[in-house]
Order: structure tokens, then C-alpha cells, then sequence
């Protein structure tokens, strides 16, 4: 045990990858399967609220490139589910914990989607965290979760630029449609920045995670890069941030900004935001619907396999 | 979803490199396990060949038995090209 331990220790600290059949202490496991296992159940969740907008998108080129957008959602939710798995968890016991509600997923998909220039401020802002956040987790040291993470990053750099197309163009448009798009950066810039998850001095499991090189920055690390990648991203654009103490400081050589209401991501995350309630009924009636799918493909491949070998399978003779 | 079995993907990126693992799925039977592997791991022109197999009929080494397994190559340095000592001046070698 010890030397099992010892071998584990010795991985991580030569910034070797762990692997699935290594052996890992049990808190690093559980550790690793709760962070996957949001993080697949973030992707899935975050089909809905761009999903929403698919039916009514301005163009068949922005429906195209919002479908492509909302598939890759599926996609990296699978991504996850089966690196998740690598470490021994059930997929459709996952599914299970997210539709009861025993497993969170990224707040940020508990606000509502007001407009289409949300789209495009999903892509630019949340997107943008979410690679701000990602790309340091392509070197966690769980190999199959960082192998998803390089894929994942590849396919968000799209994501990211698509929105912020979107939104140049709707900037180059009429005055309401700028509005919008001023409207939608307003409400979305706050929630962005609580995606990096509480300060650090509130953040108990950082320390550890960070021994184990399951994160690799801290929470406000990241969160100050993001914003310092904002600022001239909105300037670009044309749109102010909500934030009156947003300023540089050149003592620093980052930018400060305003304090962010923690108590609105408490309330998000308990429950008790917008669209909670909405988001996990969706998931429970897409699961549900698609049972008899599910069924009908098992009893497929029941009888097929029963024909194979040369046996009716029991499904009734004409088949 | 767990009633179905774990397959997993190699895929073929182009001609000439081998299939390379890229994750697994769950899929009913060996048809739906590669049109799921075509629509999850290839939506980008990442590949020109799927190969899915159940991971229930991978036999693998065991990470515990690692070293003593991998042993009997580790002590036969003269299979490499290095472990001769040819003089510079002995041109194509």
C-alpha cells in the first residue's frame, strides 16, 4: 500500500499522467470523478439554453453554425462521461444523479436566454471562460480527462469565435440591435466571472487539487486572466462591461474590478436560480422520451444476434 | 444506457498512420457502435477508418505486475543502435 502510494506520488510529482487501471488513492479517484462528472453534465446542460434558439435563428448560415455548435455540447458531454467512466463510475448512474439533482452542473447555464445576441455573448463570454478554465486542464494529471479536455479546447476555439461574429456583425447593424447586444453583455458579464467558482481564501479543496495537479491555477488566477482578456475584446466590439471600478492598474499589470455578489452564486448554485428547475426537467423528459429508443435498439441487436447464431431470439417468427 | 456495452474507438486520421484510441462509447451492437463513433469522434474530418471493439474483449497488462512484466527487455541495451561504439569518421552508419 505504501509503495502503491509511493508510485502515485512519484507520478504526479515527475508530471507523469495517472492512468486508469493505476493505482490512485481513493480520494483522488472520487475527486476526479465528481469534477468529470460536472463537467459532462455542464455540456449537456449547456445544449439547452442555445438549443432554444435553434428554431428561430436569423439565417440558415447562423442555424447551421449554432446546430454544429449545440452538437459539439453532446459531444463533449460524451467526451466526459466516458473519461468518467475510465475511473469506474456508471454512465447511466450519472445521468441518474444529474436528473435527481445529486450532481451539479456550471450555474451559468441556470440564466435564461433573452435574445439571439445571447448567442453570441454565450460564445464570446461563457465560451471564453470555459477555455480560460479548460486549457490548463489539457495537462491535469488524470490522462483520460486531459485527452478529452485537448479535444474539447480544440472544438471551444470555434465556439468562441462564432459569438463573437455574431456579435460584430449585430454591432455593425441598427441601434436596437446593438442595444441587444449591450443588453446581453450587461447580464451576462457577472455570471461569467462567478464561472471561476468561489475566491480563493472561500475555495477549501484548491490546495489539495493543486497537490494532485488536478487544477493548476487557482480560481482567481484564472478568473483575473479572463478579465484582462475581456477588456480589449469589448473595446473591440464597441460594448461597455458593467462594472464602474473595472480600470487598469499598472502597479499590477492587470486590471481591478468591482466585488462580485457571491451571494447570487450561492443562490444559483442551491437552486434557486432562473432557470434551474426548467433545465433538469428538460433533461429528465429528453432521458425519458428517448427510452423506447433505447429499448428498441437493445432489442435489435437481441434478435440480430440471435440470428447470427442461428437461433430465433424469442422476438415472435415474420421478423 | 449501462444495458448497453462499452465499446472502444480507434480511429484511422489518414492513410498511412495507424488507428490511435480516442475514447469509448456505449452503443446496442457493432453497427451503432460505429455510426455513433462516426458521429462523436469524427464530426470534423478526423478520420478516414473506424475500428470499435468491445472493451470487454481487450485483454490488457495489469498496471500492478508493470515491472516485473516489462523486465526482460530492460537489461538488452545491445538492441539498440547505441549501444555500439562506431568511430565519426565511418561515413553511413
Amino acid at each position: 500500500m505504501a509503495d502503491l502510494e509511493e508510485r502515485f506520488d512519484r507520478t504526479i510529482e515527475r508530471d507523469q499522467r495517472v492512468e486508469p487501471r493505476d493505482w490512485m488513492p481513493d480520494g483522488y479517484r472520487a475527486t476526479m470523478i465528481r469534477q468529470i462528472a460536472q463537467h459532462a453534465h455542464s455540456e449537456i446542460i449547456g445544449m439547452q439554453p442555445e438549443g432554444e434558439w435553434i428554431t428561430r435563428a436569423p439565417s440558415l448560415r447562423r442555424k447551421a453554425i449554432l446546430l454544429a455548435k449545440v452538437q459539439d455540447e453532446a459531444g463533449h458531454g460524451l467526451y466526459l462521461y466516458s473519461a468518467a467512466e475510465t475511473l469506474g463510475a456508471d454512465r447511466a448512474e450519472l445521468t441518474g444523479m444529474l436528473i435527481e439533482g445529486r450532481q451539479k452542473y456550471s450555474s451559468i447555464f441556470n440564466y435564461p436566454t433573452l435574445g439571439y445576441a445571447d448567442v453570441g455573448v454565450i460564445g464570446w463570454l461563457v465560451d471564453g471562460a470555459a477555455i480560460c478554465n479548460q486549457v490548463p486542464l489539457c495537462r491535469s494529471s488524470y490522462g483520460p480527462y486531459a485527452r478529452a479536455m485537448i479535444r474539447i479546447c480544440k472544438e471551444e476555439s470555434f465556439h468562441q469565435r462564432q459569438g463573437y461574429e455574431l456579435l460584430m456583425t449585430m454591432m455593425r447593424g441598427t441601434e436596437a440591435q446593438r442595444a441587444m447586444v449591450q443588453d446581453a453583455v450587461d447580464r451576462w458579464w457577472w455570471p461569467s466571472l462567478m464561472m471561476f467558482g468561489p475566491p480563493d481564501d472561500a475555495s477549501p479543496n484548491t490546495a489539495r487539487s493543486m497537490a494532485w495537479k488536478i487544477k493548476r491555477h487557482t480560481n482567481d488566477e484564472l478568473r483575473q486572466r479572463f478579465v484582462d482578456m475581456s477588456v480589449p475584446q469589448a473595446e473591440a466590439l464597441g460594448v461597455t462591461l458593467p462594472d464602474a471600478d473595472l480600470r487598469w492598474n499598472a502597479e499590477r499589470g492587470h486590471h481591478d474590478f468591482g466585488p462580485i455578489d457571491w451571494s447570487e452564486l450561492q443562490r444559483v448554485i442551491s437552486g434557486n436560480g432562473p432557470c434551474n428547475a426548467r433545465r433538469v426537467a428538460v433533461r429528465r423528459a429528453a432521458h425519458e422520451d428517448g427510452a423506447w429508443v433505447r429499448e428498441a435498439a437493445t432489442a435489435h441487436a437481441a434478435k440480430a444476434a440471435g440470428r447470427v447464431a442461428g437461433t430465433d431470439a424469442g422476438m415472435g417468427g415474420g421478423g | 444506457m449501462s444495458g448497453w456495452p462499452l465499446y472502444e474507438v480507434f480511429v484511422r486520421s489518414k492513410r498511412g498512420l495507424n488507428h490511435v484510441h480516442v475514447g469509448s462509447l456505449h452503443a446496442a451492437d457493432d453497427e451503432t457502435a460505429l455510426r455513433h463513433a462516426r458521429d462523436l469522434y469524427t464530426r470534423r474530418n478526423e478520420g478516414v477508418s473506424i475500428w470499435v471493439v468491445r472493451s470487454d474483449h481487450i485483454a490488457a497488462t495489469s498496471p500492478d505486475e508493470k515491472d516485473p512484466f516489462f523486465a526482460p527487455s530492460g537489461d538488452k541495451v545491445y538492441r539498440h543502435p547505441t549501444f555500439y561504439a562506431i568511430p565519426d569518421d565511418v561515413p553511413h552508419m
